[in-house]
């Protein structure tokens, strides 16, 4: 398990929890005692041999890891180059969310928490918090947006099943920002029995860092696997698409270093990026300071944070990891902004290509093959984070 | 000049009341009335919110007033323009109270710059964490005059209470309960115990006691162990929707006091 290690690197977090000039703790001190508590503690019981056994086994019997790695043969005719699949869709749950949370909740029972809260947009990390909830038998309580409530109502339904309490935000815009808020402020006011399961590389140091390295598994089997199938576990591109980014971050982890290898982040660019509806953020975006660590957000001039708007409740969400925007900013990462349609296009696509219906949210990464300009050689890995039972009411209002 | 923060618990040590509003709430421009009112009526320090998107560690009461100021069109920009010339008609100390990335937007230094200005003599920033303050606020701060007010909660380590004690000025805001303001109301057994922990270890600066102090038992009941006492969810019902400003904020202020 490599979870523990980590190539220096100016792309990877610093001692002081930034990546150059993104990152660190920008909390209230309510919250100082948690976060310092996580901070003084991750790496430590992240290093310890029993866990690792503890997470390495739940994530190869519950999980269903190693997750393939599959030649998509029809997908890489129709481009013309070399693509293989990481089938994140394959995990227990539906998606690469699990990862993280059967990391967390582990950790945080060695840490002696007793509940458990997070936040949730389309409501797979919901669903992935309530299921290891269920599985470790501690008490969940889940934000979510009034307006997510509504449009995934089969997620809310999972959830409960899972025996998670699913509350309201009613606050705000009613989406994933609001969700995040709510999670904050009950983490406030429940300091000392509750961890706050983050769904996402976001949230102040050691949140990014944390579930980064607990995401990391897919890119270390993306090695050993690219190893076996063409020689090199080096491929010319890694594509993942990035809400928050923690499916990309798992995806970029081992490669971070690795220069030949070209980091593509697909961003939703909801209607169109100048459209006014969109989370494009890297392309639209200012640095500021949301939720716990600086980063770069799409806000007005008064530095109020703006409602963003994507067709995927994953990549509705006005900021990004502090990982990922110093990828923006450095030009280690390449961004594509991909439209609703693009997103919709490029999942019927794979649909018909190759029998895998995709996450709207992974239809962002696949859509960025049309514009690579990968060569015939070329290897080109395309994390596929999530399944698309979830969208298929949405798919179907566009078949 | 001196700060008139600084310079108040110079002169007074018990019984000071902080009131809290929201600026451009109930409407627009409701700040200078609200602020005359407010020292009118025997506040001895105001602090002024500006609104925010996404004030994670603000209650509902708050929250709402925080999206009505927004809806009616409130930036900082405006504020300052508001609080132009308040000099010349009030003198009780100004704080304003927000989130950082606002803050940030308008630039660190246009900020503290604006704020010398029209006078304001302290901010509270409750998501600039104690080590960028140091690093990159407090030459700002110290250069334009304006104190920064650090929280503290029951969940904080005495080793920090000393080090916050030591880069702050004016006083320090310790938080009641561990709570999101205008959550919990009154004072338990616990929290006297962590007031009187706090005031054992002789800290060089004042406190005021904020979050659940909502009257004048409560107000009384803070008093007791703290330089005095801060009010906001309560007073932000209190002028919610009252049709005359001056005379529900004095009736509020002059029952606070008792």
């Amino acid at each position: 398990m490599q979870i523990t290690e980590q190539v220096r690197s100016p792309y990877q977090v610093d001692e002081r929890g930034y990546y150059g000039p993104y990152g660190g703790a920008f909390i209230p001190e309510m919250l100082y005692p948690n976060v310092q508590e996580l901070k003084e503690n991750y790496l430590t019981i992240m290093a310890d041999p029993s866990f690792q056994a503890e997470f390495q086994l739940l994530l190869t019997d519950y999980v269903g890891r190693p997750t393939p790695l599959y030649f998509a043969q029809r997908l890489s005719e129709t481009y013309g180059t070399q693509v293989y699949l990481k089938r994140e869709d394959l995990c227990h749950t539906g998606a690469h969310k699990v990862n993280n949370t059967i990391g967390q909740i582990l950790l945080a029972r060695r840490l002696g928490k007793k509940k458990i809260v997070a936040e949730t947009g389309a409501g797979q990390h919901g669903v992935a918090t309530a299921t290891v909830c269920a599985l470790m038998g501690m008490e969940c309580i889940v934000y979510m947006g009034e307006i997510d409530i509504e449009r995934q109502a089969p997620n809310v339904a999972r959830m409960k099943m899972l025996g998670a309490e699913v509350r309201p935000a009613t606050s705000g815009s009613k989406t994933l920002k609001d969700a995040t808020n709510e999670a904050m402020r009950h983490w406030i006011n429940n300091p000392v029995d509750t961890h706050y399961i983050i769904g996402s590389v976001v949230g102040p140091h050691p949140y990014p860092d944390m579930v980064a390295r607990f995401q990391s598994v897919i890119s270390e089997e993306i090695r050993n696997q690219l190893q076996e199938k063409t020689g090199s576990p080096l491929p010319n591109y890694v594509i993942a698409c990035v809400g928050g980014g923690s499916n990309a971050a798992g995806a970029f982890y081992h490669y971070l270093h690795e220069t030949s290898v070209k980091l593509v982040a697909a961003e939703a660019a909801g209607l169109g990026v100048y459209s006014g509806h969109t989370a494009a953020t890297t392309f639209l975006g200012k640095p500021g300071v949301l939720h716990g660590s600086r980063s770069i957000l799409m806000q007005t001039e008064d530095g109020q944070v703006v409602e963003p708007f994507s067709i995927s409740a994953g990549l509705d969400y006005p900021g990004i990891g502090p990982m990922h925007a110093n990828l923006a900013t450095s030009g280690r990462g390449i961004f594509k902004a991909i439209t609703d349609e693009e997103a919709l296009t490029a999942g019927f696509e794979l649909a018909k290509l190759e029998g895998i219906i995709p996450a709207l949210e992974s239809s962002h990464a696949l859509a960025s093959l049309k514009t690579l300009g990968a060569g015939p050689d070329e290897v080109v890995v395309v994390n596929l984070s999530g399944r698309g039972d979830k969208d298929l009411a949405t798919y179907m209002k566009h078949l | 000049m001196t700060n008139r923060i600084t310079h108040l618990f110079s002169q007074q040590s018990g019984r000071l009341l902080n009131v809290y509003f929201t600026a451009g709430f109930p409407q627009l421009n409701d700040t200078r009335t609200i602020l005359k009112s407010l020292e009118a009526a025997g506040a001895d320090l105001v602090e002024i919110g500006m609104p925010y998107s996404d004030p994670v560690a603000d209650g509902e009461t708050i929250q709402l007033s925080n999206d009505k100021a927004l809806h009616n069109g409130m930036t900082v920009k405006t504020l300052f323009e508001q609080l132009e010339g308040m000099r010349e008609e009030v003198s009780v100390p100004v704080l304003l109270m927000g989130y950082i990335n606002p803050v940030i937007q308008f630039g660190v230094e246009a900020f503290c710059r604006r704020c010398r200005e029209v006078g304001v003599d302290g901010l509270i920033l409750p998501d600039l964490p104690a080590d960028v303050y140091e690093e990159e606020f407090k030459p700002l701060f110290d250069q334009y005059g304006l104190v920064n007010i650090f929280l503290i909660t029951p969940q904080t380590a005495d080793d920090r209470i000393r080090h916050i004690d030591s880069i702050s000025e004016g006083f320090i805001y310790m938080v009641s309960s561990a709570s999101t303001t205008g959550a919990k109301a009154g004072i338990t057994a616990d929290q006297e115990a962590y007031f009187n922990r706090v005031n054992a270890m002789n800290l060089k600066n004042p406190r005021l006691i904020g979050f659940g102090i909502s009257d004048n038992a409560s107000f009384e009941r803070a008093s007791q162990y703290a330089a005095g006492a801060i009010i906001g969810s309560a007073f932000i019902k209190a002028i919610a929707d009252t049709p005359d400003l001056p005379g529900t904020i004095d009736g509020f202020v002059r029952k606070v006091k008792g």
